[in-house]
């Protein structure tokens, strides 16, 4: 039934499929983000209490998401490491480690810049902005197990592991705000229902979101592809490819 | 699926419930200590679940709603104090210093300091909390009719505006 899968697997195949696939998300994601970062940041209404400052949402929001999207990424890649032993999924944990790293380090201090003017502090220790600086944490502890190691094959095996038993922080972000008493304010977009938020703000921060979505995604297939050749710097089809010379070099 | 990938699909399963379930009870243990703030009604009557009081003199936080009118200013200083509810019980809230933008009657906030009586707390750090509607002053005014006037509860004290 997976047979059409396969080949995909395969380091050749899958570093084709990431340079094909690279461009497109990277066109997508600009046009998202500069249209929903204009229009968030200049056009759409300010806030009743919060005034202008709520605009810090427009980048806060889709950076806190994708920071939980990503390592959901990577536990899927985890879990099929494990159990069906596919090399390629190994790599793209490490592949889009950083980029959790990069969108966890944007939403913690966007973070601190909205809270320090509407709340009156830039950190408070409760539920929300501890499990989200605990993920930042398992994101830097993944890159260090997995550089920890000599061998890779067994450096992808731990980390593997390791993301496995990490995703359980997913959902502790998530509903923090819902079990435990905090400062952080309750879920807006993925409120069931309608989001309680007026549409002419709602609609550029989706923009941003599904944005931030697509340069994840870029970002993942060229680190991917990085990853890729350095493993596999030796195998004749990288030498190949390298001898062939810069019509094929992307 | 062969034998040896099922097996191992069934390990890798165990492992994560088996986790998740550790996480889970830990968690369910440590329960309401893990929220940031006490209710003004937790703190007459004590913890849901458990019951416990907070003592007199105890370092804590308080999160509730500012009532209405209840703000009152020091003309010469930056003393302030004010009433906190949720549901019944009102705890009485002194602090000294600059409040936050969002603080204003009807807002939900959170006071840390020090319980100085059964229903009256001493703060040295008092934070806004705010909730996650958001919409432009327009809208606000249509459909909640509130006219956001910025500090309106120094109203009783006139002569703070000069």
């Amino acid at each position: 039934m997976w047979k059409w899968l396969h080949p995909w697997a395969k380091a050749e195949k899958a570093y084709q499929l990431c340079g094909r696939l690279s461009p497109w998300f990277g066109i997508i994601c600009l046009g998202l983000l500069v249209t929903g970062s204009v229009w968030g940041l200049l056009f759409a209404p300010p806030d009743y209490q919060q005034g202008e400052s709520v605009r810090i949402i427009y980048i806060h929001v889709p950076a806190s998401i994708l920071s939980m999207g990503a390592y959901a990424a990577m536990t899927i890649a985890a879990f099929i490491a494990l159990v069906w032993q596919i090399k390629m999924s190994e790599l793209y944990i490490i592949a889009v480690a950083p980029i959790g790293i990069g969108f966890t380090l944007i939403a913690l201090l966007t973070g601190a810049a909205w809270g320090k003017p509407m709340w009156g502090t830039w950190w408070v220790w409760d539920a929300r902005l501890t499990s989200e600086l605990i993920l930042l944490f398992i994101y830097i502890g993944i890159l260090a197990l997995y550089n920890a190691f000599e061998d890779k094959n067994t450096a992808g095996k731990a980390v593997s592991i390791f993301t496995l038993v990490g995703s359980i922080n997913l959902p502790i972000i998530h509903y923090s705000v819902v079990w435990w008493n905090t400062l952080h304010q309750g879920a807006t977009v993925s409120k069931m229902g309608k989001p309680s938020m007026e549409m002419s703000m709602y609609w550029p921060l989706l923009m941003n979101i599904i944005g931030f979505g697509f340069l994840l995604a870029y970002l993942g297939c060229v680190r991917m592809q990085n990853q890729i050749l350095l493993r596999e710097k030796h195998r004749p089809w990288v030498k190949k490819m390298v001898m062939e010379g810069d019509n094929h070099a992307v | 699926m062969n034998p040896r990938r099922k097996q191992r699909l069934y390990l890798t399963l165990l492992g994560v419930v088996g986790f998740s379930l550790i996480i889970g009870l830990i968690l369910y243990s440590a329960g309401q200590n893990m929220d940031l703030f006490y209710t003004p009604s937790e703190i007459v009557n004590g913890k849901n679940e458990t019951g416990i009081k907070p003592k007199v003199g105890e370092r804590l936080r308080i999160g509730g709603l500012v009532v209405e009118g209840s703000v009152r200013r020091d003309e010469e200083s930056l003393d302030v104090s004010f009433d906190l509810m949720d549901s019944g019980p009102i705890i009485t809230v002194t602090y000294t210093g600059i409040l936050p933008d969002l603080f204003r009657e009807g807002q939900g906030i959170i006071a840390q300091g020090h319980l100085t009586s059964a229903n009256e707390i001493k703060a040295f750090e008092v934070l806004a909390k705010h909730d996650e509607e958001y919409m432009s002053p327009e809208v606000a005014e249509a459909v909640k009719g509130i006219k956001h006037v910025k500090s309106d509860y120094s109203k009783t004290s006139d002569n703070t505006k000069g």
